[in-house]
C-alpha cells in the first residue's frame, strides 16, 4: 500500500518536473509559441476551447466516428473470423480475398470512403472500420483454430450435435480472451485511423479535423490541446475496455494463465 | 437394458506413405447392463481408441458397436464420457459445467441447476458449486467431470483413465467413491486403465487386450463382493495373473 502511494507521488512529481522544463524551454530557449507553445499557452487555449463548447462537440463527434467503425468491425470481423476458423471451405474461399485486402493501409481507403459516403460520420467510421476489422478477424480466426480438441470432444459427448451449438457453447467462450485482445488492438489502430480520417477531410468535425484546422490557422497551442486530448481519450478507452473485460468476461481466465 | 455389444470391430489409421496401421483387429465384446468392465493392456494397445469408438468420437474401419439396440454412428449424450485430461470448461462455474448437457437438451435453468446440485452432492462437492475449475484440485476436477457425465443420465459411462493423473492416495479414494456412485446410479461402466490394481479393485470383468493390433486376449471374471481388500491373497493372485498376461502379450510381439 505504501509502495503504491510512493509510486504515485513519484509519478506526479515527474509530470510536474517535465511540465516545468517544458515551460522553461518554451519561454526562454525557443521563445516562439508557434514553434513550441508553453504550458500556460496550452492551458489558456484549453480553457477557451472548453468555454466555447466546441471541444465537447468535437469529442462527441470523434467518439461517434470511432463507435461506428469499431462496432462495424466487431459485428463483421468476429463472424467472418468464426466462419474462417471453423469451416475449412470458408477459409479456402475467403483467405485469398482477405490476404489481398489486408495489406492495403486503411488510410488508402479515404478517397472511396468520401465517394461512397460523402462527408458523413459513416465515411469516417468506414476508415476506422477498415483499420479495426483485420486485427479482430485475425484474433478470432486464430482463437478458433486453437480451440483445445478436448473441449470440442467434451461438447460433442455432452450433446452439442451441430456446428452451431459447438461454436456457440464451446468454441466461442474458449476464444473470448483472444477475441477481446484482438478488439483491444483494433481499438488502438482505429483511434489512429480516426485522427487521419478526420484530418484528411472525411469529416468537418472531430478532434482530428480540429487539429488540422487549427494548424492551418497557425494556432499551435490549440493543436497541442487536441493532441493531448487525443492521447488521453485513447488511454481512457483502453482502460475502460480492459477493466470491463477483465471484470466481466474473463474472471475465469485469470486463474488459467501464468501472471 | 443398456448393454454394449462390440461386433468384429477393427480400426486402421492411415500412415503418411499411404499404408495403414491396424490399431484394433476383430474385437468382439459383450458388456451386460449395469456391469463394470475394465479394459487393460500394454500401452499402445488401442484401449483408448476402442473407448473412443464406442463413444462415437471415432468411427470403426470395419464392424460396429451396438448400445441399447442402436448402432453407434456418432457421439451421443446417452453415452457419457470422462476423459483422462481435464476437460471441464474453464469459463463455466462448476454447477454450470455439470448442467451443460442439460442445457444442450433444452432443460430450463431452474430445473437443470436442481439436477446439477443433486450430482454435485453425489460427488461431495456441494461447497464448490460456484467455483471455477481452476480453483479445484485434480481429483475434484475429475469428480466434477463424472458428475457432468452423470447429469445427462446416460445408459453407459465411458471412462478413459480418469484417475491417471492423480496421486496414489487420491486415486484410491476416487475408486471407492466411483464404486459407491455406480451402486447408486446402476450405470453400465466401461473403464480404461493402465493400472491392473485399479482394474482388479473395480471391475466385474477385466478385458485384457494384446498390443498392435489390439484384440481381446482374455477376459478375467472377478466375482467377489465389494469393497475389496487390496492386500488379500486372492487379490494379489489375480493381479499377478493379469500382469503376467499383459507382459506375455508384450513379449510375444
Amino acid at each position: 500500500m505504501k509502495r503504491q502511494k510512493q509510486k504515485q507521488l513519484l509519478g506526479i512529481a515527474a509530470l510536474i518536473i517535465a511540465a516545468a522544463i517544458w515551460q522553461f524551454v518554451a519561454e526562454y530557449v525557443v521563445g516562439r509559441s508557434f514553434i513550441l507553445p508553453s504550458v500556460t499557452d496550452v492551458a489558456v487555449a484549453f480553457v477557451n476551447l472548453l468555454a466555447s463548447g466546441t471541444l465537447l462537440i468535437d469529442i462527441g463527434v470523434s467518439f461517434k466516428h470511432f463507435g461506428i467503425g469499431i462496432l462495424a468491425a466487431i459485428f463483421l470481423g468476429v463472424p467472418v473470423g468464426i466462419l474462417m476458423g471453423w469451416f475449412r471451405v470458408a477459409d479456402s474461399l475467403l483467405d485469398p480475398i482477405i490476404e489481398i485486402l489486408r495489406p492495403i493501409p486503411p488510410l488508402a481507403w479515404i478517397p472511396f470512403a468520401i465517394i461512397w459516403f460523402g462527408l458523413t460520420a459513416a465515411a469516417a467510421g468506414f476508415v476506422i472500420f477498415v483499420g479495426a476489422f483485420f486485427p479482430i478477424l485475425t484474433a478470432t480466426y486464430t482463437a478458433f483454430r486453437s480451440v483445445p480438441k478436448i473441449y470440442v470432444e467434451a461438447g460433442k459427448v455432452l450433446g452439442c450435435d451441430t456446428s452451431f451449438e459447438l461454436i456457440r457453447h464451446v468454441a466461442l467462450p474458449s476464444a473470448i480472451p483472444s477475441i477481446a485482445s484482438g478488439i483491444r488492438i483494433s481499438m488502438g489502430v482505429g483511434w489512429m485511423c480516426l485522427v487521419a480520417a478526420e484530418m484528411f477531410g472525411v469529416s468537418r468535425n472531430g478532434l482530428g479535423y480540429q487539429l488540422w484546422h487549427n494548424y492551418y490557422l497557425h494556432q499551435m497551442p490549440e493543436v497541442v490541446v487536441y493532441m493531448l486530448i487525443l492521447g488521453f481519450a485513447g488511454l481512457i478507452i483502453d482502460h475502460i475496455f480492459r477493466h470491463y473485460v477483465d471484470q466481466r468476461l474473463l474472471r475465469w481466465h485469470e486463474g488459467e494463465v501464468a501472471s | 437394458m443398456s448393454g454394449v455389444i462390440v461386433e468384429n470391430l477393427s480400426k486402421a489409421f492411415p500412415k503418411e506413405d499411404g499404408d495403414v496401421i491396424w490399431a484394433l483387429k476383430d474385437i468382439n465384446l459383450e458388456i451386460r447392463d449395469e456391469e463394470f468392465v475394465c479394459l487393460v493392456g500394454p500401452s499402445g494397445c488401442g484401449k483408448t481408441t476402442l473407448l473412443r469408438i464406442i463413444a462415437g468420437l471415432e468411427s470403426p474401419t470395419t464392424g460396429r458397436v451396438i448400445v441399447d439396440g442402436n448402432v453407434v454412428t456418432g457421439p451421443d449424450p446417452r453415452r457419457g464420457m470422462v476423459f483422462q485430461e481435464y476437460s471441464l470448461f474453464p469459463w463455466q462455474k462448476v454447477i454450470d459445467n455439470i448442467a451443460f448437457g442439460l442445457e444442450m437438451r433444452g432443460v430450463g435453468k431452474e430445473e437443470r441447476r436442481k439436477i446439477g446440485e443433486r450430482y454435485l452432492e453425489m460427488v461431495g462437492l456441494s461447497q464448490f458449486r460456484d467455483a471455477y475449475p481452476y480453483e479445484l484440485s485434480g481429483g475434484m476436477r475429475q469428480r466434477v467431470a463424472i458428475a457432468r457425465a452423470l447429469a445427462n443420465d446416460p445408459d453407459v459411462l465411458l471412462m478413459d483413465e480418469p484417475f491417471g493423473a492423480l496421486d496414489a492416495q487420491t486415486r484410491n479414494r476416487m475408486q471407492g467413491e466411483l464404486l459407491s456412485i455406480w451402486e447408486q446410479t446402476k450405470k453400465t461402466i466401461l473403464f480404461v486403465t493402465h493400472s491392473v490394481d485399479e482394474a482388479v479393485y473395480l471391475s466385474d470383468r477385466i478385458v485384457v487386450l494384446t498390443p498392435r493390433p489390439g484384440s481381446v486376449r482374455e477376459i478375467v471374471e472377478i466375482p467377489w463382493p465389494r469393497p475389496r481388500d487390496r492386500t488379500s491373497i486372492e487379490f494379489a493372485d489375480v493381479r499377478r495373473k493379469v500382469l503376467r498376461m499383459i507382459e506375455d502379450t508384450e513379449n510375444s510381439r
